[in-house]
């Protein structure tokens, strides 16, 4: 009976195996994420030894003590120095694993004296990176195309696993994250740093590593948050200390800049072609998860964008909720994760495609109006 | 026993309705006992095909066949099936059918509330099942329907969930009251508690624990209910509420409920390891202290599944303590099923098989339960497929397999035939292969990266899953072969004589087979 298990088994490894497939936890690429594998193993080793133990035991038990055989049953069924051991033992063990199990848990909940600080907050389907004592913070989104996703293109190596603007740490220090969200519980978890923590909207949890080597470290969001869940991965890229600090100026510079840029743009009006150019491409990229590629939404949970009252009629009410969100519903304000450009030309697609065909047209210019109210 | 039979008939000329209004409206614990059974296999069908249409999209990496919003609800149904619609429904149609008869009662106490916490079963399930197919579908935020997912982010099919988790809390209340009750006052006279049958003694607990958590879980539903609907903040920041206290609450419910799902398991295998090892259960007492002991730390070990949501590190501690803390009873009764069958004079009949099978994966089961319970690795574990795997090990390969071994093991005293045991056997043996070709590889899976509650994968993980589906399908086409078995054990097959296995004991093995429609009316003697 064991063999044919046990075959059935040995047929699935080796096609596992053949692929390169992980079969076990990363070791990871800090001095914690080694101590939690370490840990693993142990705790892992000692159940195998215990379950020979146990098992080897039932099957001898099976194999001699069968009726089959001739066996005749003993008629003992007490025995109370038997039973005080096998409560004592293991006692004994579990104090054994939570010795090492406690000093691990005291060292990953030290969060103090940290060099760097980076905001993390979790939204249906993005994170966003803030960088507490500098000004730079940046969403990061899926980057695998919708086409893998729905199989019209052959799959990329790090399908699903891949975003357009990781978040960058420096190796050799230690980073703090304080993680957020701001709709519903995320888990923000990177398996080679050993970090996981829940993104409680309202609350602020805090975790934090020290990266060793350099790399591109790929993670995902581990708590059920919604439609997308499965496409929110984390990727951390960690770098040099002198280059990621190269790295930080430049992007603190490209963001001003951009704001600045965005204020003197606001005088400047675009057409209905690149408007609806944009647009498209700005839908697709954050609306369209909920709303839908043809703007018809799911019905009962993201409403349907085609002929509706605020799509022909309210084009205040349109360019605010796009800007502030509705309270107490997924849809949530993008004054922050799109510039007014995008803002802009997003409400025109809206309200000219998939037959809207209102001839709206809203410009930069009014949207800041909405911003900054 | 002629006297038994004679009251039978008396019984059936007078009153006994036939047809459909016998079983509508039936006080007998036998046939509320098999309503509960057929309807808990029906509902196992239902939650497996939703399992079968959850692996089919997992087949490959992409999506093939649903949509991630339809996905999350076969999730989140299939959860909540398995657990209220299967397992637990199960367990009480076994309480029902045997407890009585084992220990030398004529029925359960309150037979016509037995009545009602069936009959309103079959509404909850249709309530569950109906929201399904309103516009947004049916529950998309997990059988632990954290908040905010399930009250602001949630669809409208929220307030039927709440209502049909509401009238399963009901039942399962009336089903522990009546279990208490039975148990406390109608022993037959001699039927010590210390003499009652293990199966007796771990669901006279379970019956505590489901008193004690229900109406728990009746209150988090209440509240994702006010949230949702009437304006209360219980689970919001924003108006002074904390998300996290929505799962505190949930987990209080949740852990001794996942007891609730094993403990009469253990009554099960503790009747019929011995039965058929011909030998006495070792350590009756040191098993009944360790199912109570078990049942108490049930509440003490609740916030082990929330190890990420932030807790003091103080919370932590003591949360993983008291959790590596069960494993001490727990391995009690292990080691006592082993010294058991230690020098006993086996046989193989198919419960059997199943309840060696319940020991061993159980037990797997029960290590991985460990390593998760060690917060520091739980970190790593926690929301991956390694967790899946646990908790199925312990639920489909440890509950699933002992009700399995019930079944076989009393349906020719329910029936008054012996089942056909090549075919049982088939059952068996595609079972035990393919809950393990399902189920294992998931623990690759887990420590590998792949986080629980996704549509779609990143390709590492293809090859496993293919295997995982295949195991899949397999275990879940297995369990047509046991419907074929029951239907045919039910319509035909040899005579079964009231005991009709050598080493089992019990008073239920004392009256003919198939059972009468009434037993016990004049208690037996038990010294």
């Amino acid at each position: 009976m064991r063999t044919r298990l046990i075959t059935a088994l040995a047929a699935g490894l080796p096609l596992a195996a053949s692929a390169q497939s992980q079969l076990n936890l990363t070791q990871g690429v800090t001095e914690v994420s080694n101590r939690v594998y370490d840990l693993h193993m142990t705790i892992f080793y000692i159940c195998c030894v215990i379950g020979a133990i146990v098992f080897g035991a039932m099957f001898y038990s099976m194999w001699r003590h069968r009726k089959s055989k001739g066996y005749k049953p003993a008629s003992f069924h007490e025995n109370v120095k038997v039973e005080i051991a096998w409560t004592v033992i293991p006692f004994l063990i579990l104090v054994g694993m939570a010795i090492p199990a406690t000093s691990t848990l005291l060292a990953m909940e030290d969060t103090s004296e940290a060099d760097v600080t980076v905001l993390v907050t979790g939204s249906q389907w993005k994170w966003h990176y803030k960088y507490l004592d500098r000004d730079v913070e940046y969403f990061s989104l899926l980057a695998t195309p919708r086409q893998q996703i729905e199989n019209r293109l052959d799959k990329g190596e790090n399908y699903l696993l891949e975003v357009d603007r990781p978040l960058v740490i420096p190796t050799d220090t230690k980073v703090r994250f304080l993680i957020t969200s701001d709709d519903v519980i995320h888990s923000w978890w990177v398996p080679d740093f050993a970090v996981k923590k829940d993104a409680n909207p309202g609350f602020i949890n805090e975790a934090w590593t020290k990266v060793d080597e350099p790399g591109i470290y790929r993670g995902q969001c581990a708590e059920l948050c919604g439609k997308d869940h499965g496409f929110m991965p984390v990727v951390v890229i960690a770098k040099e200390p002198a280059e990621y600090q190269a790295w930080l100026d430049e992007q603190e510079r490209m963001q001003r800049e951009a704001k600045a840029e965005e204020q003197r743009l606001l005088a400047m009006s675009m057409s209905m072609d690149e408007l609806m150019e944009l647009g498209e491409r700005v839908y697709l990229g954050n609306c369209a998860a909920c709303h839908q590629p043809n703007g018809q939404g799911i019905p009962g949970v993201f409403p349907s964008l085609v002929g509706t009252e605020m799509m022909l009629n309210d084009i205040n009410g349109h360019i605010d909720i796009v800007v502030n969100g509705k309270n107490g519903t997924a849809m949530q304000s993008f004054k922050n994760m799109l510039s007014l450009r995008e803002i802009a030309a997003v409400v025109t697609y809206e309200r000219n495609a998939w037959g809207n065909n209102t001839g709206d047209m809203v410009q930069a210019a009014d949207v800041n109006a909405y911003v900054n109210e | 026993m002629s006297t038994v039979v004679g009251e039978m008939d008396h019984h059936d000329h007078h009153h006994a309705p036939t047809g459909i209004s016998r079983w509508l409206f039936t006080t007998n614990h036998k046939d509320i006992g098999s309503l509960y059974l057929w309807f808990s296999f029906i509902m196992f069908l239902v939650g497996g095909s939703m399992a079968m249409v959850i692996r089919a999209e997992l087949f490959q990496p992409g999506l093939q066949l649903v949509d991630p919003h339809f996905f999350n609800q076969m999730t989140t149904v299939h959860g909540l099936i398995m657990v209220f619609g299967a397992v637990m429904p199960a367990f009480t149609g076994l309480a029902n059918w045997m407890i009585p008869m084992m220990i030398g009662a004529p029925d359960m106490a309150l037979p016509r509330m037995n009545n009602w916490s069936f009959w309103i079963l079959p509404f909850a399930f249709a309530i569950l099942l109906a929201s399904l197919f309103m516009e947004g579908g049916g529950p998309a935020f997990g059988w632990t329907f954290y908040a905010p997912l399930s009250t602001t982010y949630s669809g409208d099919s929220t307030a039927l969930f709440v209502f049909s988790v509401h009238i399963m809390g009901i039942s399962s209340i009336m089903g522990a009251i009546n279990v208490i009750v039975t148990i406390m006052n109608m022993r037959a006279p001699g039927m010590t508690y210390m003499k009652m049958p293990l199966f007796v003694w771990t669901w006279f607990i379970t019956a505590f624990l489901l008193i004690a958590v229900m109406p728990v879980l009746a209150g988090a539903v209440t509240m994702v209910l006010t949230d949702k609907y009437f304006g209360t903040s219980f689970f919001d920041a924003a108006g002074g509420g904390d998300p996290v206290m929505f799962q505190h609450i949930f987990w209080f419910f949740g852990h001794p409920e996942v007891y609730i799902m094993i403990l009469p398991s253990f009554g099960i295998i503790s009747a019929i390891i011995p039965a058929f090892s011909r030998k006495k259960l070792f350590g009756y007492a040191s098993m009944v202290y360790a199912t109570a002991a078990i049942a108490g730390l049930s509440f003490l070990v609740w916030a082990h599944h929330m190890f990420t949501t932030g807790m003091p590190v103080a919370a932590e501690l003591f949360f993983m303590y008291c959790t590596m803390l069960i494993s001490v009873p727990t391995g009690v009764k292990v080691f006592n099923w082993v010294a058991t069958m230690w020098r006993g004079s086996m046989t193989f009949e198919v419960p059997m098989l199943f309840a060696l099978a319940f020991v061993i994966l159980f037990t797997i089961g029960g290590f991985s339960g460990l390593m998760l319970a060690i917060t520091p690795i739980d970190f790593q574990y926690h929301d991956t497929y390694f967790v899946v795997a646990h908790f199925h090990y312990v639920l489909v390969s440890g509950a699933i397999f002992s009700i399995m071994a019930a079944a076989y093991y009393w349906l020719p005293k329910w029936t008054g035939h012996m089942y056909d045991t090549t075919l049982a056997r088939w059952h068996f043996w595609t079972s035990l292969i393919s809950v393990n070709v399902l189920f294992f590889p998931m623990h690759f899976a887990g420590l590998a990266g792949m986080p629980r509650r996704i549509p779609d994968y990143a390709v590492q993980f293809a090859d496993i899953n293919q295997i995982v589906s295949i195991g899949g399908f397999a275990f879940g086409l297995s369990q047509l072969i046991f419907l074929w078995v029951v239907i045919k054990c039910v319509r035909t097959g040899e005579k079964a004589p009231a005991k009709p296995w050598e080493g089992a004991e019990g008073l239920e093995w004392t009256v003919p087979s198939p059972a009468p429609y009434h037993t016990f009316e004049t208690p037996p003697k038990v010294d």
